[in-house]
């Protein structure tokens, strides 16, 4: 049973990259899309890009994750093909799995075109290999299966536009990416730490700078935590869609 | 077991409004069964909830022997839905799409391809396997939406207005398949705004209004409920009202120069006074004609005037459990 659960979840994943995030459009918005960030913050301050890397990548995972998912999403619900997949012998959390791995993976795709951009041109070095690649694949779980969330919540994909940039725009002030968390005031602070991106942030920080301590393991129990909470609740929504 | 279909007091509220209103029938295995209503009477709402895309305000059904408030996804696995839209993978081709239909259906890998290679020859879409869904006629599409509802080898399918937009060939063709997928047993499920449909395809019809079954019975004995049959005869010279006399126990006469008509439910009784007639009076006919209600009339009647029909049902007019 679990494993019949698991192929279909992965049939599903095959089935969005294969029809959704792999066309030309998207994998060249994948890698225009880091490249101009890279560029424009290379202009605007060549000497010390190398601590704003992590904050970039996980911006990229937020944007790549978050924004395709979100139309994906809708976009079957809208013309039914998301009932189909509820038509068939599968729980409603497969169905979800599967479109948050799909959607996770294609964020991999842009943040990783983006660390490769930062190791490349911006100095960046991976001090902790196994720990970034543990640390960014659960920031795209993470942020994906928030992505998710959004999307089963509203009807039209622009309202999953409008309710994603709720979430993403405060993130990239509030967790870091620009701006120590530790250095804003004590309630932003509090803000920043029920945020998934600033575990994302840290974590990527840490295993890219040789700084590894053991924050590094409340930041990934964060984004294991937001990740279940995510998919709990997104499954809980589109359940209460039956009702 | 008996039943493909054990629908009891199923209820569905939106909110404060009552779509569909404690309805209960059943459909028996191997049979075409249809439900037949004018827009928003409950048939799509039904459907969802036999096959669980929606969840029963009240009652339950048990579908394939498996409760659909407990079992809804070995339900899911016995069941073939055809959806009012064509929602397969536009960008997928059409192979690819009875693919991802026969995996998510857990069809063994080694009988996958014999399974949609034959699927593709039923339904006419071999020479089309590699098109991208996206790119196929409304026809063509509802062909392979139908096919993909049959990757499974479900006991039952579940077609909401299979062929609405269709051009009279596909129609005709799908009905065709239809009757071929009866013949091999598979309880069929449909819901159709073509009362033709109806009466050409299904062994039964449910008839809803506003949530409710009005009706349940056979087209013949739903016809039935709106008029009685008339036996036309005409024979080669005119009647006169002496040659006649026996045959008033048969049922109402209508005399019209040659031809004579009898308004009577017992069509055999009718045809053999008419014959015994001819042969009585040394006449010849030159034709005999049945005509009996439609089953248009019968819905109007059904849908229009439902508080009569539940009398007709209630003097033994229906099978209502």
């Amino acid at each position: 049973m679990i494993r019949e659960e698991l192929e279909s979840m992965w049939y599903i994943v095959l089935k969005d990259l294969r029809a959704y995030y792999f066309k030309p459009p998207n994998i060249s918005w994948g890698v225009l899309f880091p490249l101009v960030l890279a560029l424009a913050f290379t202009l605007r301050n060549p000497l010390g890009l190398t601590e704003l890397a992590p904050g970039l990548i996980a911006m990229a995972a937020l944007f790549g994750t978050t924004s395709m998912e979100a139309i994906v999403i809708t976009f079957e619900k809208r013309v039914g093909a998301l009932e189909r997949l509820m038509l068939a012998p599968i729980s409603l959390r497969t169905i979800l799995m599967g479109k948050i791995l799909s959607g996770a993976i294609f964020g991999l795709v842009i943040a990783g075109a983006m660390t490769l951009i930062s190791i490349g041109f911006m100095g960046t070095q991976i001090t902790s290999p196994a720990l970034f690649v543990i640390s960014l694949s659960l920031t795209v779980l993470a942020l994906s299966a928030l992505g998710a969330l959004v999307a089963v919540s509203v009807k039209e994909v622009f309202e999953a536009q409008t309710l994603s940039n709720y979430f993403r725009f405060p993130m990239i002030f509030l967790c870091g990416v620009f701006f120590p968390v530790e250095a804003m005031p004590v309630p932003l602070q509090a803000l920043a730490h029920i945020l998934p991106l600033t575990y994302s942030v840290d974590s990527l920080r840490q295993t890219s700078t040789g700084l590894v301590s053991l924050q590094l393991l409340l930041d990934i129990t964060a984004l294991v935590l937001f990740l279940l909470a995510f998919l709990i609740l997104a499954t809980r929504l589109l359940q209460k869609s039956l009702e | 077991m008996q039943n493909a279909i054990e629908a009891s007091s199923l209820t569905k509220y939106y909110d404060d409004f009552l779509a569909v209103d404690h309805i209960s029938f059943n459909v028996e295995k191997g049979e075409i069964f249809g439900f037949l209503g004018p827009n928003g009477a409950g048939k799509t709402t039904t459907i969802r909830m036999l096959v669980g895309l929606t969840v029963p305000s009240e009652g339950t059904a048990i579908v394939n022997g498996y409760d659909i408030r407990e079992k809804i996804v070995e339900v899911k696995q016995h069941v073939g839905v055809v959806p009012e839209t064509s929602n397969l993978y536009d960008e997928l081709t059409v192979w690819q799409n009875l693919l991802f239909m026969s995996r998510l259906y857990h069809v063994p890998k080694q009988e996958r391809e014999k399974r949609i290679g034959s699927l593709l020859k039923t339904f006419e879409l071999w020479n089309r396997k590699q098109f991208k869904f996206g790119r196929l006629s409304k026809g063509l599409k509802r062909r392979v939406t139908v096919a993909a509802a049959f990757v499974h080898n479900p006991a039952i399918i579940f077609l909401d207005e299979p062929t609405i937009g269709l051009d009279v060939m596909s129609a005709r063709s799908l009905r065709g398949l239809l009757n071929e997928f009866k013949e091999k047993g598979i309880t069929v499920f449909l819901t159709t705004h073509y009362i033709e449909e109806a009466d050409e395809l299904c062994d039964r019809i449910a008839v809803l209004v506003k949530g409710k079954i009005v009706n349940i019975a056979t087209p013949d004995s739903m016809k039935s409920v709106v008029g009685t049959p008339v036996v036309e005869a005409s024979f080669n010279s005119p009647i006169k009202p002496t040659m006649i006399k026996g045959l008033e126990a048969v049922g109402e006469l209508g005399v019209d120069g040659c031809k004579v008509r009898i308004f009577t439910k017992d069509v055999s009784s009718a045809i053999e006074a008419l014959t015994a007639l001819s042969k009585e009076h040394g006449l010849k006919i030159d034709y005999v004609n049945t005509v009996r209600p439609n089953l248009e009339e019968a819905f109007v009647k059904l849908t229009g005037v439902a508080s009569e029909v539940m009398k007709v049902e209630k003097d033994g007019g229906g099978k209502q459990p």
